[in-house]
């Protein structure tokens, strides 16, 4: 049992909760989720003036105590110290955006009526002032009869003011709680409206920024035009600004394996530093700079609130494919990996809708395909342009995104008329003021993210190379025989081989398909760990691309990268699936049509290139 | 609670780009309860100033609504449960 004080941060949707969370306890911040459901819980610390340190929370945002959504359901039962997991709060802090009052108020009003010690945030009040809004704080905490503090979480205004309130709040005797009568929430938005009302000072007529930048960004022509250079210039940064960082970790790795490589005798050791733990992890963390780089781009896109215009212009089209506009977020999210993406739907209320964007998620090219296919791509295709700034190498990885997509329309197409059949398929949802992002909360963001991608990498991904090498290594080859063809894993390989040698993939493939189950960028590694057993010949470390493009042909590349943009998706995703679905029926159901269409992809595409003649 | 029918009332999904007009009624009943419990989240109520700003690029659909200080997207189909008079 945590003694500390615990003090709930609450608000709706896009009252710049998290960034006042951020700006109160910085970057120090625990991740965690809530039992049984998959909403996930941020915590952190704050010591107040007088050393005492208390617990935030940052609960999901939520429009008022009626769920309508699994996080807004969360939002309520710790509210109501009925969430599993959570101690009731001893305080609250309601964050409302200074320019919103009307629509803030109501669930401020609501959770006010809980009778907890509570502190209103009147946030971004500069954003407010900017669109000539005069508010009067003093009127507002009259009304509502809490304390007010104005802040602007983005440039840490008035956060310390909220210790100070905070410390005042918690040193006070409490009043028990007191069940009361919900009062009607039609009721409440009334109130809200006269309250907000009331509090305005003055208002001239601005022309918003944000008015002014949609009249260009939801254009009918150029909105579309816009969101696709976006996407565009995302894949083709991660392919590039990634280069000089990856090639320096690449050289590092390559160097600090073979200088350890030098100094070790011989023997199994030797071998599973250098074949196993450095040939496996290391082509991994390879990969990071451009993990980074996508992940940066989807919380800015998120942060500034672009991302819920991409929605509002797919949302026709995924509807055509039976889907919402919502659905776009969490299957944009998967593109940096499914597991966030398909915890993201829970913010998507239709359960149908939702099912059917969980069992397409992973048809999204994850970061972690990214490794496999920036392998193939380099060993394979020529880094030729053609034209100012466009490289056939980034158009190929466009084009696999393009696939996994258009994948993913055509399968949720097919399961709404098939086996996720009805519901009627909404898209509510506000958008929000554009914002300049602030580089401390994404650097969290960023940072948050890649703790989980290293987490993986360390533990799974390294478990899975150590268990690879032990069944690649043992038992030893003889005078005369391939390391790759007398192993365990070689006999098992065999196995799998004879079921997709009509696909086109040869022995190391087969040998890659199965650890590539634990996660996905574990195929790179275990394709390294095999090709650096058979190569003792060899002198030193050689790179994976050049081992690769002498013992591939063409056509087995391509049907490899086509079995992926399909591949039966990481253990990870099928528990994260089993989870979100209660049960194992759709993750079993999800595995075998994604097998399906990756195996019918992967031989289209070998005997399309070999008719050709590539 | 559906609100007598006002002849001279429009649906929403009717009314011009960048025009305002007064919710006369909601027809709550043809909107599923999660639907309608958004809309209310949203501020919709009878007496409230709406205003399409924006309509999505393929089909026209959905389209972005001003109400009070918040722009909301719904979908064509919902915004035919909500009949407004246009302010002069």
């Amino acid at each position: 049992m945590n003694p500390l004080p615990l003090v709930a941060v609450a608000g709706s949707p896009n009252a710049g909760k998290s960034a006042l969370f951020n700006a109160l306890t910085g970057a120090r911040q625990k991740v965690g989720n809530y039992p049984g459901v998959t909403v996930e819980r941020h915590s952190g610390r704050l010591t107040l003036a007088d050393g005492r340190p208390i617990e935030l929370v940052d609960l999901p945002g939520a429009y008022s105590l009626d769920p309508a959504s699994p996080d807004e359901a969360v939002t309520r039962d710790v509210l109501l110290g009925k969430q599993k997991g959570e101690r009731q709060p001893d305080a609250l802090v309601i964050v409302v955006d200074a320019s919103n009052l009307d629509n803030h108020l109501r669930f401020a009003l609501q959770l006010i009526e809980l009778g907890l010690p509570t502190i209103v945030a009147l946030n971004m009040i500069d954003l407010a002032k900017r669109d000539g809004l005069e508010l009067d704080a003093k009127r507002l905490e009259a009304e509502l009869g809490v304390p007010v503090i104005e802040t602007v979480a983005v440039r840490k205004r008035g956060i310390a003011e909220l210790q100070t309130a905070l410390d005042d709040l918690l040193s006070a005797p409490s009043c028990p709680i007191t069940e009361r009568v919900p009062t009607e929430l039609i009721l409440l938005q009334r109130r809200a409206r006269d309250i907000a009302t009331a509090s305005v000072i003055s208002e001239s007529p601005v022309r918003r920024w944000t008015h002014r930048l949609d009249s260009i960004l939801l254009h009918p022509v150029a909105g579309p035009v816009i969101l696709a250079a976006i996407l565009f210039l995302m894949f083709q940064a991660v392919f590039t600004w990634a280069t000089v960082p990856a090639d320096a970790l690449e050289a590092a790795t390559l160097a600090v394996g073979n200088w350890i490589g030098d100094a070790l005798p011989d023997g199994p050791l030797r071998s599973l530093i250098i074949d196993g733990v450095f040939a496996g992890v290391g082509a991994v963390i390879v990969f990071l700079p451009q993990i980074l780089i996508l992940f940066a781009f989807i919380l800015v896109l998120e942060s500034t609130g672009y991302m819920v215009r991409a929605a509002f212009i797919m949302d026709r089209l995924m509807s055509s494919a039976g889907l919402s506009g919502r659905a776009f977020i969490p299957l944009l999210s998967s593109f940096a990996c499914a597991v966030p993406g398909i915890m993201a739907t829970r913010t998507i209320d239709d359960p149908k809708d939702r099912l059917t964007t969980i069992l397409v998620a992973p048809l999204m090219t994850c970061s972690a395909r990214l490794p496999v296919y920036t392998l193939i791509i380099a060993a394979f295709i020529p880094p030729a342009s053609v034209g100012p700034g466009i490289g056939v190498q980034g158009l190929v990885l466009f084009g696999l995104y393009v696939a996994g997509i258009a994948g993913a329309l055509l399968a949720a197409l097919v399961l709404r008329r098939t086996v996720v059949k009805g519901g009627g398929g909404q898209f509510m949802m506000e958008l929000p003021k554009y914002q300049v992002p602030r580089l401390a909360d994404v650097a969290i963001g960023l940072w948050q993210r890649t703790a989980i991608f290293l987490k993986r990498a360390g533990t799974i991904i390294l478990a899975t190379t150590i268990i690879l090498w032990a069944l690649a290594s043992f038992p030893q080859a003889g005078p005369g025989e391939k390391q790759s063809d007398v192993s365990i894993a070689g006999h098992i390989a065999d196995g799998i081989h004879t079921i997709v040698a009509p696909i086109g993939f040869n022995k190391d493939i087969s040998l890659a398909l199965l650890p590539a189950m634990a996660a996905r960028e574990v195929a790179v590694a275990a394709i390294g760990t095999v090709y650096s057993l058979d190569a003792e010949d060899e002198q030193g470390l050689q790179t994976l691309e050049q081992r690769l493009s002498g013992r591939w042909t063409l056509p087995t590349a391509l049907a490899f990268l086509a079995w992926f943009v399909f591949a039966p998706q990481c253990i990870s995703t099928i528990a994260v699936t089993r989870r979100e679905t209660n049960g194992w029926k759709w993750p079993l159901f999800m595995v075998g049509y994604l097998f399906v269409l990756a195996y019918v992809a992967a031989g289209a595409t070998y005997w399309t290139a070999v008719a050709l003649g590539l | 609670m559906n609100a007598p029918f006002q002849p001279e009332s429009i649906s929403l999904d009717q009314l011009q780009i960048g025009l305002r007009a007064s919710i006369a009624s909601i027809d709550w009943d043809t909107l599923e309860d999660g639907e309608a419990a958004r809309l209310r989240h949203f501020g919709f109520d009878e007496g409230v100033t709406v205003e399409p700003l924006h309509l999505g690029p393929f089909g026209r659909d959905p389209l972005a609504i001003r109400v009070g200080r918040m722009t909301v997207a719904i979908r064509r189909s919902h915004a035919r449960a909500v009949r407004v008079l246009p302010v002069a």
